[in-house]
């Protein structure tokens, strides 16, 4: 039985939220980062500790003991102080333990529900539960399957299917005509996907990111007013205003804090074409920072479509308000037009994103891609070993593609096989 | 009238292993079957075993089923499959010689003194309700019985096919039985279209053996049943030839005389064994195909080439036949054809293989949908126990997919239902390492013990090899070794200073038992396939281990039935999407509804809460 964590506690910026850890690990795990426990039903105040040793944060830790706890198995309660960064760098540690993973939604109830421990009155809250579960993946596959991560998962996909079943088919089909040494075309897919899923994992993974919370990029055309905007959110002069289009080359960073949540906004170079060196490396960036924000402010001239597809979050502002007077989704940087609701738009959607799915998502993710990776390497370790071990590669391999199943999606043995029907004339 | 506790129609693999199975229970069985001389035989290729197929076998013979012990009787040339890779991934195959199999069903099921053969066909069934109570056969007789298991193949609306000649029929020489399939049509299950193909039979006595590579049998036979002790016929060599650009262009010159490519056939053939009209369009950068030529018996000259299935006219089938190496001067004894059938939409049934909206009626075999004698018999397997214990009104039998490949077959089948005539696959298993065909026995028998479906023999056996086991495992287990101790006997281990036992040290590829044996003189006394077998259990561990988590939920989602009465309508907070898709699947455990496509763990819990929350209340 694994032991299972998450936040449990109301979402977003709060003056405490508490992290749940349950299960058989879960005195052993908290033991580790918090110190001593208290008593079963006792409370402690305790310093947080990763596992250099680094401090993340003070916490008051409760200890239940099984089976007199919510789930009726040995549980531990951190209650930290309520700020996203710290709730990151907590869930990303206690998913660093073996046999210690992130909850699934429900899970503690179903492991409540198991274990005779939950009134079956509160069933019923169950049902909101999974609505709201619905609403949240109904979002997030959204927004993974329309960034351009959604491209890269794609062709993650079809490169496991096939380094498995590549592999299968030497099992399955061996008295048939199949290759009978697959290792070299299975070992470049995996190693391929494995440089992919570690440049992603140093992606989520970058200590800034934690720290600085939430990007906000400002995307539109050259010399439509982004940066004026800019500065007008930024309250300071931030970025470089100027009336000649191109002005911005660089993205420009600016933090502040919205409704509680930090946020980078991210001021780009106006899209367009241009035959100016330097101004289309511009461009590419803004692109690509722009895409991997974690929400768009398209800033548009009336009639304008947007430069880059947006997602459904998106805002679609009209710019220069000044000018013509029309209200929110015009605003303007100069006149300071919209500007107030355009913030409480923001924050809204930021919120939205804080509260958990957006971050126990990203969390899902980095985990699920490094426990992928770790067995992707060892897949390519066995099947040095040669063909006598292809059974065990392929079963380290269906671990590593079952960990990754909440990107790539599920892979079972029909995909497999339509691809090694696909691939090789079988039919003795 | 006659009555039976069950009855079996049918005599193929599935009937024969059904009857057998209900019989091994303590049911009164009768076996209705056209002939008896159609008791085991073997209509398409005269092989038994392969790769997911041969564990098939093995958990057959574990719980003493029929097939193992008679494809042991009659393999004429025994091979195990993928020998060179690891154990759990290799599969005993043997091709049998036709006649012998047949001689050797027929007195297993003698043997059995609570069946009956009855001779006749069946065209109605006995209505008590909505439950089936018995048989009408031709000639107007009526049985009752508890339960009835129907395994009849591919007679349902079956259709041969050779060119555009068509004719019906289950296979070549026999009746379809359309009366039964239109009693079938009124339970208003779903029905589908499969086809499959068989090559034409050629004369060996014809074929130039000589230049052609010849396959012998393994020195030593790997058999299928756990009791058997050799190889009961003479072990013969198969030959393999290839089809060439020549046979090709015959085949494309003349496709649209195919039954296939002429568009005479609707049902949807296998995929892992298409015709070779098949092979020659969609592969059509191969310039050759390996054909086996398969002696179909020691004093037969029948053989079945493997490899070419068709459904070309008999004119088109000598020509190709003869412009491949070997075949010259071929003589073919009875053309190739491909046959269309019904099947019924396996989702129909539970997990015991009874149709869950007529009790009473077991299908098993081909009629499900699937190919190959293996399946049929593990489903007659299934159905054989489950019937008899109906009958005494016991709980069901369930395998599980953790502890057999038959739990992922009918599994598979029950939640997934099929797209073509579904093969067994080790890629189906996801738990392949811990169910291998080597160790079937220690995953079964104990179970059928307990069920009381095992002989006195057997059991006896089982219970002693289990006991040499332990003492092989605790004598491993007692002593650890440096791995310095270690390198003293030749076994290259990392210098990390960590004692191992000697279990540990055979969990290492390389290591053999002969090595632990030369660090522990107390190991000199386990016979030999008892060590072969721990080494075999020790290379797994470790991977099982890491398993272990994985099975136990599996286990206990297995373990939540959904009961009968489960309204899926009044389900709050579940979309309508899901909910018709419960309501349509009718999931019988929670195992089940996670396989459904769009299920989510959420919904799960949700619906684990409401079966407990319905059981407190019936109780209450």
């Amino acid at each position: 039985m694994d032991t299972i964590f998450a936040q449990a506690s109301a979402l977003g910026r709060a003056g405490v939220s508490v992290v749940r850890i349950s299960g058989p690990l879960a005195h052993d795990v908290a033991t580790k980062m918090a110190g001593a426990l208290p008593v079963h039903r006792g409370s402690a105040l305790r310093m947080v500790k990763d596992r250099e040793g680094g401090f993340i944060d003070q916490a008051l830790v409760l200890r239940f003991d099984g089976p007199s706890s919510f789930t009726g198995e040995d549980v531990v309660e951190l209650h930290l102080h309520g700020s996203i960064a710290i709730m990151r760098r907590v869930l990303a540690e206690l998913g660093d333990f073996d046999g210690c993973r992130l909850a699934e939604p429900g899970e503690f109830t179903r492991r409540a529900l198991e274990n005779g421990r939950l009134d079956l009155v509160q069933v019923e809250g169950l049902a909101d539960l999974i609505e709201a579960e619905t609403e949240a993946q109904r979002k997030q596959a959204l927004r993974v399957l329309s960034g351009a991560l959604g491209s890269k998962i794609e062709g993650w996909r079809s490169g496991l299917i096939r380094a498995a079943a590549l592999l299968e088919a030497t099992i399955d089909f061996a008295d048939e005509d199949v290759p009978v040494d697959v290792s070299e075309e299975v070992r470049d897919l995996l190693s391929e996907i494995g440089i992919a899923l570690e440049y992603e994992i140093t992606g989520t993974k970058a200590a800034e990111r934690i720290r600085t919370g939430f990007e906000v990029a400002i995307v539109g055309a050259p010399n439509v007013g982004k940066s004026t905007l800019l500065n007008r959110l930024a309250g300071r002069e931030a970025a470089i205003t100027s009336s000649i289009a191109g002005t911005t080359r660089d993205v420009i960073e600016v933090r502040m804090d919205l409704g509680g949540l930090p946020v980078t906004l991210l001021d780009t170079a106006g899209i367009r074409e241009s035959s100016d060196a330097i101004e289309v490396l511009g461009v590419e960036l803004a692109y690509r920072r722009a895409a991997n924000a974690d929400l768009r402010l398209f800033l548009l001239d009336e009639g304008e479509s947007p430069p880059m597809e947006p997602l459904p979050d998106d805002l679609m502002l009209i710019s220069k308000a000044d000018l013509s007077g029309d209200g929110f989704p015009a605003v303007s940087g100069k006149s300071g037009a919209g500007i107030d609701q355009l913030l409480k738009e923001v924050e809204v959607r930021l919120s939205a994103l804080a509260s958990g799915a957006g971050l126990a998502t990203h969390e899902r993710h980095r985990i699920a891609m490094e426990v992928a990776n770790r067995s992707l390497i060892a897949v390519q370790a066995l099947l040095d070993e040669g063909p006598d071990r292809y059974d065990i590669a392929a079963a380290e391999l269906r671990l590593g593609i079952h960990a990754l199943e909440v990107l790539v999606g599920r892979i079972d043995a029909e995909n497999l096989l339509d691809e090694i029907f696909a691939s090789f004339c079988l039919g003795k | 009238m006659k009555h039976f506790d069950v009855i079996v129609i049918g005599g193929g693999h599935a009937g024969a292993d059904a009857a057998h199975a209900a019989a091994r229970m303590g049911a009164r069985t009768a076996l209705l079957t056209m002939s008896q001389s159609t008791i085991g035989v073997m209509s398409c290729n005269p092989a038994i075993g392969g790769l997911g197929k041969g564990h098939l076998v093995r958990e057959i013979d574990a719980l003493d089923g029929a097939m193992g012990r008679v494809a042991d009787a009659a393999g004429i040339q025994f091979r195990l499959l993928n020998r060179r890779k690891g154990p759990a991934v290799q599969g005993p195959r043997a091709q049998a010689d036709r006649k012998i199999y047949r001689k050797s069903m027929l007195s297993e099921i003698e043997s059995q003194p609570l069946i009956e053969i009855l001779e006749g066909e069946a065209t109605d069934f006995v209505m008590d309700g909505p439950r089936v109570a018995g048989v009408v056969t031709a000639e107007g007789v009526t049985l009752s019985a508890g339960a009835v298991i129907l395994t009849t193949g591919t007679f349902l609306r079956g259709i041969i096919h050779i060119g555009d000649v068509q004719k019906p029929g289950g296979r070549m020489g026999d009746n379809p039985s359309r009366k039964l399939a239109e009693r079938i049509d009124d339970f208003g299950l779903n029905l589908g279209r499969l086809k499959t193909g068989t090559p034409p039979r050629l004369d060996g006595r014809t074929i130039n053996w000589d230049g052609l590579e010849m396959q012998p049998a393994d020195d030593v036979p790997t058999l299928f049943s756990f009791l058997s002790k050799q190889a009961g016929s003479r072990q013969i060599s198969c030959g393999i030839t290839h089809t060439n650009e020549r046979t090709h262009e015959i085949i494309r010159a003349n496709l649209e005389r195919s039954a296939m490519y002429g568009g005479h056939i609707e049902g949807v053939g296998p995929r892992y064994c298409p015709s070779i009209e098949d092979k020659v369009v969609r592969f059509a950068e191969k310039t050759s195909h390996q054909i086996f030529l398969e002696p179909e018996g020691l004093d037969d000259p029948t053989i079945y080439p493997n490899g070419i299935s068709t459904s070309l006219p008999v004119s088109v089938q000598e020509d190709y036949v003869r412009s491949i190496a070997g075949l010259e001067n071929v003589k073919i004894m009875q053309p190739g054809y491909a046959i269309e059938y019904d099947y019924v939409d396996p989702r129909a049934l539970r997990q015991t293989l009874e149709l869950k909206c007529v009790p009473g009626l077991y299908l098993a075999g081909q009629i499900n949908g699937t190919t190959g004698y293996e399946e049929a018999a593990a489903q007659g397997l299934v159905a054989g126990l489950n019937a008899a214990l109906a009958v005494r009104e016991q709980d069901p039998f369930i395998f599980s997919r953790t502890n057999s490949y038959i739990g992922v077959m009918i599994d598979d089948l029950t939640s997934r239902g099929v797209t073509e005539p579904y093969r067994m696959f080790t890629s189906r298993a996801e738990f392949r390492l811990s169910l291998r065909a080597d160790n079937a026995d220690q995953r079964l028998t104990g179970l059928g013990i307990d069920l009381g479906c095992v002989s006195e023999e057997r059991k006896i056996f089982h219970e002693q090899k289990m006991e040499k086991l332990a003492v092989c495992r605790s004598l491993l287990e007692a002593k650890t070794f440096t791995p310095k101790e270690a390198g003293t006997v030749g076994i290259v281990i990392n210098t990390d200073g960590q004692r191992r036992t000697g279990f540990q040290l055979l969990s290492f590829p390389d290591v053999s038992f002969s090595h632990v044996r030369a660090l522990d003189s107390s190991l000199d006394s386990v016979e030999a396939d008892i060590a072969e077998q721990v080494t075999k259990d020790a290379l797994y561990a470790n991977y099982i281990k890491r398993q272990e988590n994985d099975v136990a939920l599996l286990r206990k989602d297995e373990g939540e039935r959904i009961p009968a009465w489960f309204e899926y309508r009044e389900i709050d907070g579940l979309s309508n999407e899901l909910k018709s898709k419960l309501l349509a699947a009718k999931p019988e455990t929670l195992s089940q509804a996670s396989r459904i496509d769009g299920m989510t763990p959420a919904a799960l819990t949700l619906l684990l809460a409401l079966i407990r929350k319905g059981q407190s209340k019936k109780s209450a």
